[in-house]
């Protein structure tokens, strides 16, 4: 493992960006996370800065030595300004918690590290000792789990688990418990909302042990029509059945989202072009955009797109635009901290000049 | 984005309901949302973490006969575990064993983990016998699911414990 060179940061993590995976024009990225923590030591929200140090350090040791990981960057999110604090969790690739609350100092001994090889990590010290992640393109359950499989695999043959002969694996909260095992598909539903059928899509996940979030995973709101499906139950399931499980249920909604759409298209076909058009038209032409009107704004583009009613940008432009001109990223590139109003002009000019090249039809 | 309360701090809490068919969000300042009794002042406590809260004292009074805790190894009271819906360390399963079976139950309808059977690593099993058995059965399991490659490394873990246990 290597340590992390900031000057690596424009291009660090973002594969999931790249529109390869399955039904990428409806589900943007699969997540899947395990939870584990270490025998011996209490979790890290009870334990002292020593123990956490520990905890690092026994983690890394295990990585290390059996090359786990080769080409993975080791990241110490204490030694990391708050901007790049902030870029990673931007880029989804950190939580919250592992970082520091808004402008507070990050937690002792916090850590990530990021395979460049294949899409699979670690962060280590957060709520759990240890959380394997993997994010891919589009809707992909099956094979992220896999990744995140075989590491759990090898890492657990190194490491001593706190695991439970009736509980599992033993986590923090009582919420993970179990397989540890979260699995989370990020899908653009406008068509659902714009029928108004997403409340009774909405219901009926959450009839089947499924539950759903914002853009931004657990407390954070819903924005441009993304929503995060998840597993709500960790316990008393495999993991094969609960990725199963998932893949199914949420299969079942990019099924009722392209019903949706064909809806949409047949009976309001001139208020579609309308809306995809407008949303293209303000994001190519506006000068200070806020972060919410641009998600919709590239809800109604990316919709666009789906449905043919727009020759370009591409998916990818899109998608890097929806990382690229968020605050941090804005600030990271003009070298400065911005205010809120600033931040809006910055964000405008951003989007237009990712658009600039694109003349749709 | 301001507060729909107060229209002056900046809101940082989003509150998304579904009542009657209908979703409404709410966005509300810290301090608005704390007079809603949504979250406590300098709280980091997210709406699962106080819901989780909520089921920790459900199940805690039912039980209130029990009075378990602090935990014996990191210190971890009841109350911290109200208030946090958070354990302290894996010895906190054991201290609240009878509380956390009725929080568990609630939350996944079930208190048997069915999942992948971990194998501490070589040295630390007690019993390399049991690790032994532990690890065919593994075996049988990836063969069956025709996982083959993962069925190579158990076999190589199994002649690799049996080449220890014999010298």
């Amino acid at each position: 493992m290597s340590n992390f060179d900031p000057a690596s940061m424009t291009s660090f993590g973002l594969e999931w960006l790249d529109t390869t995976g399955p039904h990428s024009d409806i589900v943007l990225s699969t997540r899947v996370r395990i939870a584990r923590n270490l025998q011996g030591f209490p979790f890290p929200v009870r334990t002292r800065a020593s123990d956490r140090t520990a905890v690092l350090t026994t983690i890394r040791e295990a990585v290390e030595s059996k090359g786990l990981l080769p080409d993975a960057v080791f990241i110490e999110i204490e030694g990391l300004s708050s901007r790049l604090r902030e870029l990673l969790l931007e880029r989804h690739l950190v939580s919250r918690e592992l970082i520091g609350q808004n402008g507070a100092e990050p937690p002792a001994a916090g850590a990530l590290v990021v395979s460049a090889r294949e899409p699979v990590g670690l962060m280590i010290n957060e709520e759990d000792h240890l959380r394997l992640q993997s994010l891919t393109s589009g809707f992909n359950p099956e094979d992220t789990w896999q990744r995140v499989d075989r590491l759990d695999e090898k890492l657990g043959s190194e490491l001593s688990y706190a695991f439970h002969h009736e509980f599992g694996h033993l986590t923090s909260c009582p919420t993970n418990c179990g397989t540890g095992l979260r699995t989370s598909v990020l899908i653009h539903l406008p068509g659902l909302v714009l029928t108004k059928e997403i409340n009774k899509v909405l219901q009926g996940i959450s009839q089947v042990g499924l539950t759903f979030r914002g853009l931004y995973g657990e407390g954070s709101e819903v924005v441009g029509n993304l929503f995060q499906v998840s597993n709500q139950t960790t316990l008393g399931k495999s993991e094969t059945d609960l990725i199963d499980h998932l893949q199914k249920i949420a299969g079942q909604v990019i099924e009722y989202e392209r019903r949706a759409r064909a809806v949409l298209l047949r009976d309001a076909p001139n208020v579609i072009e309308d809306k995809v058009w407008r949303a293209f038209g303000l994001l190519r032409y506006g000068r200070s955009l806020a972060f919410d009107e641009m998600m919709n704004l590239l809800s109604g583009v990316r919709l666009g797109l789906s449905l043919k009613l727009l020759s370009g940008p591409s998916v990818y432009v899109l998608n890097r635009i929806m990382i690229f001109a968020q605050n941090a990223h804005l600030e990271e590139a003009s070298e400065g901290t911005l205010s809120a109003s600033e931040l809006d002009i910055h964000r405008a000019r951003y989007v237009r000049e990712a658009l600039e090249q694109v003349e749709p039809s | 984005m301001v507060c729909d309360n107060c229209a002056k701090n900046e809101a940082e809490v989003h509150l998304t309901q579904i009542v009657d068919n209908e979703m409404t969000t709410v966005h509300l300042c810290p301090s608005c949302a704390a007079d809603k009794g949504l979250e406590s002042e300098g709280s980091k406590n997210l709406p699962l973490t106080d819901f989780l809260a909520q089921m920790g004292k459900a199940a805690m009074a039912e039980e209130e006969a029990v009075t378990a805790g602090p935990c014996s190894y990191c210190g971890t009271t009841v109350d911290d575990f109200k208030r946090s819906g958070r354990l302290g360390c894996p010895h906190c399963y054991s201290t609240y064993d009878s509380q956390l079976r009725a929080i568990l139950r609630r939350i996944h309808g079930s208190t048997q983990h069915l999942g992948k059977v971990y194998v501490p690593p070589a040295g630390e099993a007690a019993d390399r016998g049991a690790r032994l058995t532990v690890l065919r059965r593994k075996l049988q399991r990836a063969v069956e699911s025709e996982a083959f490659e993962h069925a190579a490394d158990i076999r190589d873990q199994i002649k690799e414990l049996e080449a220890t246990v014999e010298s």
